[in-house]
């Protein structure tokens, strides 16, 4: 069905995919698996005409194709579901669907009866039923997916890439895409599946192609392979994420925070923890189980209805997060170029956005040298692989701008610090580092507060593990008790009663 | 994977600085800078005295209402925003000025501080809309560009209130040595604009609201406190320019000032500021208004009709704007 052969792709003089095959039959699930920063993402813009190639070829049905643009694309039955959905969040489903090529009546007006009948028989074909006159934002982040996926069928795609669509779906709501991927495997379409989480690679996936740094490595039958040997496939070699030692915490460890309740909406549950000195407390639970929202709300930069939290033993009530930096407390946000890089200016300016009190020169200037300096040695601190503090952010890897956002709050001297996704989009060697870094700081007697939705992450790093389910947190474990298992139940059902 | 490239041991040996050829094409200050050569070197072939000291003072003064005006217009577009108002409030700042001294029999020095609490007033009237409001800059200064205009015109009736004392005049037209004393105001205001920008933390955080005002508040900038200082400047040099205008004219005009917002917008962004924000320097719109101020008066010269000239500034906005759009990627 689909062949891509020897596929090179070049920007500037980085060369991101080194002749990379792949080949995709009529009625199959095709896993691509690798690393971030592998290729997957470059490969399928490639397929999809949004990108071109610099050399290689492209066969639909035996036939050699060329995209200049996604229309064209579009046009020879490929359709894509990205990550980041590409949906209308204010018209209704069917107006998704038919966004840019509307039916329209003799008058010229649009069928609305005409794509409705339609949008019903493609989201029945997927076995699919949601409101489909509402505004996308009001349905599931699932139903939106279905949408998108609908969006694609009604364009007769004949070869349909899914990139990473279970990242922020529940598992029953996995569940139902898989029984749609099904279906559309009946039907004989080729589909192309991207995702991190290799357990359903071997629920869904019939064939698997690996790539590793921009290289092809091998494509094989999911039933010839096991788990292991697939991530030494990806890695390259057997590797286990090793995280540094945890240390042992006395009992009587001095509190820093007590946040006493915290409710984010009326309904939610009312969440309250604690924080000790040194410690490491994970923040676990499902996307959209609030873990984020309730560290923005401590800072408030979030809304909330109830609050009462102390540090240091004192009532404390912030109002924005400069409040919560003049405090001693900073946010690593999740999403590192939205919230917590200024991407296009220096290393040097992002590191001293807030710090600028440390090197005042009569009461308002800033002392430049004493800056330049400042940079330098919080750049050494946490390692920061870079030509000067000159370089802007946009030319370092996703490892060493989340160093860039650790070396502003260390330069700031911070007691907490809050950790969202640190090593999201991060390779396995950087991710090791970050995770040294941050028992470093707690070593150095910073206490650490880790937002993630990686188990391992969580059950390595973490101290403590804050369950978070619906809006707030349900149950706290620590020690022994913090088990994939055990975090997994309290996640999705809020209570142990079915543990094994 | 070896854990001893992070803390403590270190990676020493980073560049301190590296200025190379590149980075300097890459300054927004260049592009500016030849626009400005090329034309002074027209305008020097075009007529022989355009390089003379009398010659270039004269452009300076002409310059010099438009290129305050443009001080605070940089600070407001370092953010990403945008402030219609500023010709409103100057004539508004300057009728009020006017009347104080001559309708009410105030001294000069409150009269002037009169107009400049307006321009003041009005800056914050704007900033905290924006910032606190949260309305779109563009509406906000808009709507404040109407309401300055109508309450000048109800306050002076429509006509300028003239009859103020002779002194006032020095800020328009009086000179200390040979310069004129607008151009010495200007330069002053650039002067302590530019230490502002680039050696203060608050000139830093201007910055960091244009470049990414999501990442600027939750890294601790007071987002909302620098929104309102940016429109406060804004308002600010309004009035200042309002000082100088009235010193020329010798009296209130509530009429001044209209389509003034376009020529400062124009200085700025053919100084090289982008128009989304996070990237410029003051310097630009020092270039940029000279520029706007040498094309002008390079097209009376040449008898180019007065309403054509205004089509020709619109596309030179948009010019500037398209040869900047490539800087953001």
């Amino acid at each position: 069905m689909l062949e891509m052969n020897r596929i090179r792709k070049s920007f500037g003089k980085v060369e991101v995919l080194r002749g990379v095959d792949l080949e995709v039959r009529s009625g199959e699930v095709h896993a691509l698996l690798g690393e971030n920063g592998a290729g997957k993402s470059t490969l399928m813009k490639v397929l999809c005409g949004i990108i071109s190639a610099t050399d290689g070829t492209i066969r639909i049905n035996g036939e050699e194709r060329s995209f200049a643009n996604y229309d064209e694309a579009i046009a020879a039955g490929v359709g894509i579901v990205f990550q980041e959905f590409s949906l209308i969040p204010y018209l209704s489903a069917v107006e998704n669907m038919f966004l840019a090529r509307e039916l329209t009546n003799k008058l010229g007006l649009l069928d609305r009866k005409a794509m409705r009948k339609r949008a019903h028989e493609i989201l029945q074909l997927l076995g699919v039923d949601l409101p489909m006159n509402v505004p996308i934002t009001t349905l599931s982040i699932a139903e939106q997916q279905f949408v998108e996926i609908a969006k694609a069928l009604s364009l007769d795609a004949r070869i349909l890439v899914l990139d990473e669509p279970t990242a922020t779906l529940t598992p029953t709501e996995v569940e139902h895409l898989f029984n749609v991927l099904r279906e559309l495997r009946r039907k004989g379409v080729a589909i192309v599946f991207i995702s991190h989480h290799l357990e359903e690679i071997f629920q869904i996936c019939d064939r698997i192609t690996v790539l590793r740094d921009g290289e092809y490595i091998n494509t094989c039958n999911v039933s010839d392979v096991d788990n292991d040997r697939l991530v030494e496939m990806m890695v390259g070699r057997r590797i286990e994420q090793s995280f540094p030692t945890k240390p042992d915490l006395p009992d009587d460890t001095e509190l820093v925070l007590e946040v006493d309740e915290l409710q984010l909406k009326r309904t939610d549950p009312i969440s309250s923890f604690h924080l000790r000195k040194g410690e490491i407390l994970g923040f676990s639970g499902l996307v959209g189980s609030g873990r984020t929202e309730t560290a923005l709300a401590m800072l408030g930069a979030h809304p909330h209805t109830n609050r009462s939290m102390k540090l240091n033993g004192k009532d404390v009530s912030f109002a924005e997060p400069a409040d919560g930096l003049v405090a001693g407390i900073g946010l690593l946000p999740e999403s590192r170029k939205e919230q917590g890089l200024i991407t296009s200016f220096s290393i040097m300016r992002n590191i001293s956005i807030n710090n600028y009190g440390k090197y005042r020169k009569g009461r308002f200037f800033i002392d430049l040298t004493k800056e330049l300096t400042c940079t330098v040695e919080a750049m050494e601190r946490v390692g920061v692989k870079a030509n000067g503090p000159d370089d802007r952010l946009d030319t370092l890897s996703g490892g060493n701008q989340q160093k860039v956002v650790v070396a502003r709050w260390l330069n700031h001297d911070m007691k907490i610090l809050i950790f969202d996704e640190p090593t999201r989009g991060i390779d396995v060697g950087a991710k090791a580092e970050i995770y040294f870094l941050m028992r470093k700081l707690t070593e150095m007697g910073c206490s650490i507060i880790m937002i993630s939705s990686e188990l391992p992450e969580i059950i390595g790093m973490s101290d403590r593990v804050c369950v978070f389910r619906g809006g707030g947190i349900v149950a706290t474990v620590e020690g022994d008790d913090i088990t994939s298992e055990k975090i997994m139940t309290y996640s999705t059902t809020g209570k142990l009663e079915n543990a094994a | 994977m070896p854990h001893d490239t992070t803390l403590g041991t270190s990676v020493r040996g980073y560049k301190k600085m590296n200025v190379n050829l590149r980075q300097v094409i890459r300054s927004p200050l260049v592009l500016p800078l030849v626009g400005l050569i090329v034309v002074s070197v027209l305008m020097g072939f075009a007529s022989e005295n355009f390089f003379s000291v009398s010659n270039i003072l004269n452009v300076l003064r002409q310059v010099s209402i438009n290129g305050i005006l443009a001080v605070g217009m940089t600070f407001v577009i370092l953010t990403g925003g945008i402030d219609l108002s500023v010709g409103a409030v100057m004539a508004f700042s300057g009728t009020i000025c006017a009347g104080l001294i001559v309708n009410m029999g105030m001294p000069g020095a409150v009269g002037l501080a009169g107009g400049l609490l307006v321009g003041l007033g009005l800056g914050v009237f704007n900033g905290v809309l924006v910032a606190w409001g949260r309305m779109p800059a563009i509406i906000v200064t808009l709507a404040t560009m109407g309401i300055a205009r109508g309450l000048g015109l109800i306050y002076s009736g429509g006509y300028p209130i003239s009859g103020l004392p002779s002194w006032i005049s020095w800020f328009g037209i009086g000179r200390i040595g040979n310069i004129p004393v607008p151009v010495i105001l200007m330069f002053l205001i650039y002067g302590i604009a530019w230490v502002l920008l680039e050696r203060t933390a608050f000139g830093r955080h201007v910055y960091s609201i244009g470049g990414n005002e999501t990442a600027a508040r939750l890294s601790g900038v007071k987002t909302q406190r620098i929104k309102l200082a940016i429109y406060t400047i804004s308002g600010l040099t309004s009035a200042l320019a309002a000082v100088i205008l009235t010193g020329r004219l010798m009296s209130g005009q509530p009429n001044a000032g209209v389509g003034f917002e376009l020529d400062a917008i124009a200085a700025v962004v053919m100084g090289g500021t982008s128009i989304a924000g996070g990237r410029g320097l003051i310097f630009g719109t020092l270039i940029g208004a000279v520029l706007l101020g040498i094309l002008n008066n390079g097209l009376n010269l040449v008898g180019i009709n007065p309403y054509l000239q205004d089509v020709i500034k619109g596309f030179i906005i948009l010019l500037a704007i398209y040869i900047g759009r490539g800087e953001r990627r």
